[in-house]
């Protein structure tokens, strides 16, 4: 059996000839490559673990049964992510936890949503306080367990972005294809949400206590 | 080259950091950069915040999801 451990994945067209062959390692790996992004996307929309994992679950039935008519227009991993995306909106809607999509259209634009302003008017009073520096272990791994409760307080077309954008790694590209949402909105969205997960972080940073 | 307010250059940030800015804006974010503190401080707890989040407590597919999802696959009759 081929194994792509640490290799990554190969080609579109290799994965999908692949699949459509009934490789089980190729499904394998892909199930071990992508899931892990896949409960985070979905987690951004359902209210526990257990759906998200029903979700990513249902999302992989759909894409053994779809491969055969996947006609790569875009590409497999977006294809895929795509359909988690709409599984687990439309989840999020059934569990009333979340509103319809289209309830959260403003928050791309100008007016509302939480609004974090860093900059004071008329330039900085004092500059941004120092952080700790990373070398500290015990704080970078503080900081990687309160990510998931930071992203679950950004609304949630940010969330959804960051999420894609900078846990998953995804391009703007990818992002804008899997959301359907144009590039300008794509990065007023992504900066909205880093700059609110920064203020977090450096209020989580004052509250430990400053550095020398 | 532009001049930016540090206001309007907080709000560059995300677009400079994608390469979506034009010539004369991305060299006036550097210029900014180079010579105001509060800006450059900013900024790299900016980088520091997009780093944080790329290094996400570790996830997996329960082991009986994945057995489940791999016998489904097995099951599939590649057509
Ligand atoms: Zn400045």
């Amino acid at each position: 059996m081929r194994s792509f451990a640490g290799g990554g994945l190969p080609s579109d067209d290799v994965i999908v000839r692949a699949l459509r062959a009934g490789d089980e390692a190729m499904f394998a790996a892909l199930l071990d490559t992508w899931s892990r992004g896949m409960l985070r996307v979905a987690r951004s929309y359902v209210s526990t673990d257990h759906s998200a994992e029903e979700v990513v679950q249902d999302t992989w039935l759909a894409v053994i049964g779809g491969i055969d008519g996947f006609e790569g227009r875009s590409s497999v991993k977006t294809w895929i992510f795509r359909i988690v995306v709409n599984m687990a909106k439309k989840r999020g809607v059934r569990e009333r936890r979340t509103l319809p999509w289209s309830a959260f259209e403003e928050d791309g634009g100008n007016s509302a949503g939480p609004h974090f302003d860093p900059v004071p008017p008329g330039g900085w009073t004092d500059p941004p306080a120092a952080w700790p520096t990373p070398e500290g272990e015990a704080l970078a791994s503080e900081v990687r367990g309160m990510i998931g409760e930071i992203l679950a307080r950004l609304p949630p077309r940010q969330r959804i972005v960051i999420t894609l954008r900078d846990v998953e790694g995804c391009t703007s590209d990818e992002v804008c294809e899997i959301l359907k949402i144009s590039a300008a909105n794509q990065r007023v969205l992504l900066h909205r949400a880093r700059v609110a997960v920064r203020g977090w972080l450096a209020d989580y940073f004052e509250s430990v206590g400053q550095p020398d | 080259m532009k001049r930016f307010t540090c206001d309007e250059l907080v709000d560059l940030i995300t677009a400079y950091l994608d390469d979506a800015l034009d010539p004369t804006e991305r060299e006036g974010v550097r210029a900014h950069l180079a010579c105001c503190q509060g800006c450059s401080r900013y900024f790299e707890q900016f980088r520091a915040t997009i780093v944080a989040l790329g290094d996400p407590p570790p996830e997996k597919l329960p082991i009986d999801v994945r057995d489940r999802l791999m016998s489904a696959f097995r099951e599939r009759r590649p057509s």
